[in-house]
């Protein structure tokens, strides 16, 4: 009931009480991202084949006991390149959520705390790359810089920044005036210490919560890339790439895009329901799990 | 006053945005290491060829100069000439904005006409039946990758059930109708061409159904968390306590407060509808932006990757102001005060 939470708990505290584990929808979000990860972590021993070896005698057959998902069109196991996929996907939005995190959490951390023409400038930046609609601005970088997995990634940690720097100025600014930054100053705490110990661990709850969604965003959006020739490249066992590869025999052996793209969803929809999940745990506005 | 205040802060705040994504686009396509001259003639060219071709797209200038004759062509409408289809970009863009307006129209109706009911639905059954399957199908939409999602309506619809069209604006034995709007749906209408507006409606189902279906679960999600919100709200339990029907105590009282916040982000769904546009254009073979800027970015062709760019980038805070001002509207409380 909200009449007993009198003061919301911030900060670590409010991370590390949430009630996460209470909602059994978040306990699915975690075993299937926990599936991921293994399958990620675990490719090399749980594919029953090399990704890349190529049989032709066996070239586009249906789902069998040999070949659960089926093969593609060189003849390559769909499970195997899905399992080895999943690294690629991992590692995708790991990278992606962690660099653009620690950039945009920086620059919103600067641009909040110091105001004035700093927070002008820096937040007029920020609006720059929210007006671009991210897949176009990535396709322009990846385009420029040359078609790869790294190109891609970095296009897409371009467009995600900032997102970051402004959840955390927002974060900063309703904090700042609060007593307890108030007494840090006062106790004659360094700016520097008053930022790393009082304010950022205050804003961690959002950031995990935009964190857990940009996972998945990132492996839709790097997915893409890939499908249209921006991203990973063929022999890869991306995702995007697969779906690619078999987009002409959709008609025939839809087993070959059908899959990854399952794949696909599986992953991204884990972390929505994580962020979801994560956001009504933070939030007791939100427990209604809207 | 407010109003004239409110939209000339918003105006200068859009070209200062804009002068911002010309600058960094400006930067992406002209200063990292890709080689246009190198993707439009390839390796054989003669250096004089190279010298003439960097003379007419003014490569041989310094940097600053470069983007300071790119301005001065914008302020005038010119946007450069593409190297790929070697025509004016202005008339590039021209022809193919309509095809993803057109698009994306369709799919923003998409999601309105499903999105609104789907999220009263779900409000009103909290916690039962209905309400899991509307969050059920919102994680999907939101989750979906939509260029597999379009491969796999086009191998059902088109290849297995063959009920629909799976690319293309209009039947190849169909005549496109003479360009008022360059909406085929609304320039078959005006012209009373029944053909042309059946073939362009069919074609235009699965093309919007799939990029509408990512928007569809955010209006959705959106409407049930502030339907929820309303219904618990005393105005609705005096409608109640009035002896107006359930029907109408949620659809007058509850529904027309629970849209406000449902309004102000169709602006957003609609900038997020043109990115999607990219990729569902590449799997339905929709001549439109997506696609231009797709062939545009794979050549190189940096001045209509910047026109493009530069296009996408204003409908975004265009749509958000037109949005703004039928909220301000809308609402009084933002009018006074």
């Amino acid at each position: 009931m909200a009449s007993t939470v009198a003061l919301p708990v911030r900060g670590l505290r409010l991370v590390a009480r949430a009630p996460i584990l209470a909602n059994p929808l978040n306990l699915v979000a975690i075993a299937l991202i926990a599936t991921f990860a293994a399958c990620a972590l675990l490719a090399p021993l749980l594919a029953p084949y090399d990704p890349l070896a190529q049989d032709l005698a066996l070239r586009l057959k249906p789902p069998s006991p040999d070949h659960w998902l089926g093969t593609d069109s060189l003849g390559r196991d769909i499970a195997s390149r899905i399992l080895y996929g999943a690294r690629i996907s991992l590692i995708i939005g790991v990278v992606v959520v962690a660099s653009a995190g620690v950039f945009g959490t920086i620059v919103g951390l600067v641009s909040g705390y110091a105001g004035g023409l700093v927070d002008e400038a820096l937040m007029r930046l920020t609006e720059v790359f929210l007006a671009f609609p991210a897949l176009i601005l990535a396709m322009a970088i990846a385009g420029a810089l040359g078609p790869s997995l790294t190109n891609a990634i970095i296009a897409i940690a371009a467009v995600t920044w900032a997102v970051y720097a402004r959840l955390v100025r927002g974060q900063i600014l309703s904090l700042r005036r609060r007593e307890f930054v108030e007494a840090a100053r006062a106790m004659g705490a360094s700016r520097v210490r008053i930022v790393l110990r009082h304010l950022l661990p205050n804003t961690l709850a959002p950031l995990m919560v935009q964190a857990s969604f940009d996972m998945g965003s990132a492996i839709i959006a790097a997915a893409g890339l890939s499908f249209i020739g921006f991203g990973a490249q063929p022999p890869t066992p991306e995702w995007g790439v697969m779906i690619s590869e078999g987009r002409n025999y959709i008609s025939t052996q839809p087993w070959l895009s059908l899959f990854p793209g399952l794949a696909i969803l599986l992953a991204v929809g884990s972390f929505n329901l994580l962020g979801d999940g994560l956001r009504d745990a933070f939030d007791p506005r939100f427990s209604r799990g809207d | 006053m407010r109003f004239l205040g409110f939209l000339t802060r918003r105006i200068v705040g859009i070209a200062a945005v804009m002068v911002g994504v010309s600058i960094i686009t400006f930067a992406i396509s002209h200063v990292i290491p890709a080689d246009p001259v190198a993707a439009a003639l390839g390796d054989h060219a003669t250096d004089q060829q190279i010298a003439a071709f960097r003379a007419e797209y003014h490569l041989d200038r310094p940097l600053p100069e470069q983007y300071l004759t790119y301005v001065g062509g914008l302020v005038h409408g010119d946007l450069g000439r593409s190297i790929r289809t070697r025509r004016p970009v202005s008339d590039d863009l021209f022809d193919s904005f309509p095809a993803t307006i057109e698009l994306s129209l369709a799919a923003l109706l998409v999601a309105i006409v499903v999105g609104i009911p789907a999220g009263v639905w779900s409000a009103v059954f909290r916690g039962r039946l209905p309400d899991h399957l509307v969050r059920l199908l919102s994680l999907i939409g939101g989750s979906i990758p939509v260029f597999w999602l379009g491969l796999i309506v086009i191998g059902l619809f088109y290849y297995q059930l063959g009920w629909l069209p799976g690319g293309a604006r209009i039947d190849n034995f169909v005549a496109p109708p003479p360009t008022r709007t360059g909406l085929y749906v609304v320039d078959s209408l005006l012209a009373g061409d029944l053909e042309a507006l059946r073939s362009s409606l069919l074609h235009l189902v699965l093309p919007a159904l799939t990029l509408g279906y990512f928007s569809t679960a955010v209006i959705a999600r959106m409407t049930r968390s502030s339907m929820l919100e309303v219904l618990g709200q005393d105005y609705m339990r005096t409608a109640r306590a009035k002896g107006l029907e359930e029907r109408l105590v949620v659809l007058r009282h509850g529904l027309r407060n629970a849209l406000i916040p449902t309004v102000t982000i169709l602006g957003l769904t609609f900038g997020s509808l043109l990115s999607g546009a990219v990729l569902t254009e590449t799997i339905f073979s929709w001549p439109g932006l997506g696609r231009y800027a797709t062939a545009a970015a794979i050549a190189l062709d940096f001045p209509a990757v910047l026109g493009v760019t530069l296009l996408a980038a204003i409908v975004y805070p265009l749509a958000n102001l037109v949005v703004d001002i039928a909220y301000f509207w809308l609402d009084p409380r933002t009018q006074h005060g």
